[in-house]
């Protein structure tokens, strides 16, 4: 059971991935990214953390992520950040605004756990607004349900 | 701007109507019944100057649009040259199967001076009768006082059509939506937008004058969003308290000294009230939950709200205050969005259970629960001032947003017509005469 779990995770890892170097080789080409560089941020470390529905608390998959960011973030340290939580549109729009604050505040304590100055993050929330993919179904939705870690 | 108060009362004779009469088309209706028909109703144009048949259109239109009515269209009538002061021939309406004729007319050249009479076309007698008068400019509101003052004379209840409906307008893509407040008059008239739409904007709410609205709105910075108070005809805006987090979902208390909204901060949700003269601000609830959607009880002693402190999101009613904070949904499925009826005997909620969302309003005390709409995703219920009608607004899968109006026994549902996509409806109180 433990073993599928994990598989799943890692399932759903490569998936966002390619995702998101999908999207990436629209605006970057092809050309190496520079590192240091918020394309550089999104495309090796991950800037996205997903969530179970209605749930603000950290997946393995979402720790690793956030890992990830801190060691960058440790190197990189002219950004002020902005972590905003999003929902999947399931629920009530004020209710998923609160959601969305309390995903992104989950992302951060953990940010700040691993040493990043809780001066250097501040939170926000979208709630269900403005759903990135724009579908309605459970795909999109486990999508939507995350907290994004936005470079200043 | 304001109309003057009614200046004369034509003859508005108060008779007991129906009481003695068969039970065919009555010109009164008990909204309360399980089933009964729409009453069928002839508005003739308003005699006497060319806006008189706008006026009787906009009469009709609001009439046919509550359910309780049933416009009979002109082209049918068949007495045609009916004076304004004088009773109709009854048999001519009867037998085209009305049961109330209303005749008006208009004078004007300045002011514009409106009267109209209401014939009960089953006992043969004048039913009510108002004259008013006002700008020219505000010949749709007469009409709307006019649809009002016949709804009430026919159904006992107050009518609601000369109000107007704040929304938040939605254009473009759905991952990169521009969402602006808008107002309109209840019947999609006098479209205008308070917001441009640079940044989102959610959630308005009227102040009980109408004069000022509160929603939530983000700021150019990414950062979080905030509550704005704004004045509606200026367009001078501030924002309401000074709050590190996010603050969001507010609302005016009845009387319009308050307004109580969500501070975020670090994970947990709380409702504030803010005093809108003075600026002090205080804590109502303390909790790690998410307390939110906060709606004052009609007489301002109690709030309802939106809690997840026990699990799942459910309903919860405290003092205006704070404190005795007691659950009230105890359904299957999620509660959300709490309103309190006007008149005090509902709170109208959403609900989702299984895959859909539902409208539903139920007592104070959590009892007498009863679903009116569902659909894949149904939200947002805004009372009517009589209590009596509700509007809220459906989404499809995959986008579209649109408004939507159904009464409290959820027989009558119909689509409210925006000039742009639509959600977030909220229905001002009667405006002030």
């Amino acid at each position: 059971m433990r073993v599928i779990k994990a598989l799943l995770a890692v399932a759903a890892m490569i998936f966002v991935a390619s995702c998101s170097s999908e999207q990436q080789t629209a605006t970057a080409t092809t050309t190496t990214v520079t590192p240091g560089s918020v394309a550089d941020f999104k495309q090796n470390v991950g800037d996205r953390v997903f969530f179970d529905f209605d749930s603000s608390s950290l997946r393995e998959d979402g720790r690793q992520t956030l890992n990830r960011q801190a060691e960058w973030l440790k190197k990189y340290t002219n950004y002020p950040v902005t972590i905003a939580g999003h929902c999947d549109e399931r629920g009530t729009r004020e209710y998923n605004l609160a959601l969305g604050e309390r995903r992104a505040n989950a992302a951060r304590q953990y940010l700040v756990a691993q040493g990043i100055p809780a001066t250097r993050v501040r939170t926000t929330s979208f709630g269900k607004e403005n759903p990135d993919p724009p579908g309605s179904d459970e795909q999109a939705w486990a999508q939507n349900r995350r907290a994004t870690t936005e470079l200043q | 701007m304001l109309l003057p108060r009614r200046a004369t009362i034509l003859g508005g004779v108060a008779f007991a109507a129906g009481s003695a009469m068969p039970a065919r088309a009555q010109l009164t209706i008990d909204m309360t019944r399980p089933t009964f028909e729409p009453v069928p109703i002839a508005i003739v144009d308003f005699a006497g100057d060319r806006v008189g048949a706008d006026i009787a259109n906009v009469i009709r239109n609001d009439l046919q649009n509550c359910g309780l009515f049933r416009s009979i269209p002109p082209s049918a009538f068949i007495q045609r040259d009916i004076d304004a002061n004088a009773p109709p021939r009854f048999p001519d309406w009867r037998s085209i199967g009305a049961a109330g004729v209303v005749v008006g007319q208009v004078q004007s050249g300045g002011a514009l001076k409106v009267d109209f009479r209401l014939w009960d076309v089953v006992v043969g007698q004048q039913a009510t009768g108002l004259s008013f008068t006002s700008q020219p400019a505000n010949w749709r509101r007469l009409a709307h006082i006019i649809a009002d003052a016949i709804y009430k004379r026919v159904t006992g209840e107050d009518g609601y059509f000369d109000t107007r409906v704040a929304y938040v307008s939605e254009t473009g893509p759905r991952s990169n939506r521009t969402k602006r407040i808008a107002i309109m008059d209840q019947d999609g008239a006098n479209n205008r937008y308070i917001t441009d739409g640079r940044t989102m904007a959610l959630t308005p709410r009227f102040s009980p004058t109408l004069q000022e609205i509160v929603y939530m709105a983000y700021g150019e910075d990414r950062g979080p969003p905030r509550v704005y108070l704004q004045n509606v005809d200026s367009g001078r805006r501030e924002l309401l308290g000074n709050f590190p987090g996010m603050s969001f979902a507010p609302r005016f208390s009845p009387d319009g000294s308050k307004v109580a909204m969500s501070i975020s901060a670090d994970g947990r949700t709380n409702l504030y009230e803010m005093d809108v003269r003075g600026r002090s601000q205080r804590r109502l609830t303390n909790g790690p939950a998410i307390d939110t959607s906060p709606c004052y009880s009609n007489d301002g002693s109690q709030i309802v709200f939106n809690s997840d402190r026990g699990g799942t999101q459910q309903l919860y009613v405290m003092g205006a205050g704070g404190g005795g904070e007691r659950r009230i949904s105890f359904g299957e499925g999620r509660y959300a969005t709490p309103v309190w009826s006007p008149r005090g005997d509902w709170i109208a909620f959403t609900k989702i259970l299984g895959g859909s969302f539902g409208i539903g309003v139920m007592r104070p005390d959590g009892g007498g629960e009863r679903m009116l709409a569902s659909g894949y995703l149904t939200e947002g219920p805004t009372w009517a001032p009589n209590g009596r009608v509700l509007m809220f607004f459906r989404e499809n899968r995959g986008g579209g947003a649109s408004l939507a109006q159904i009464d409290i026994t959820g027989r009558f549902e119909r689509s409210v017509p925006t000039a742009t996509e639509a959600s977030d409806p909220a229905w001002s109180p009667l405006i002030p005469q």
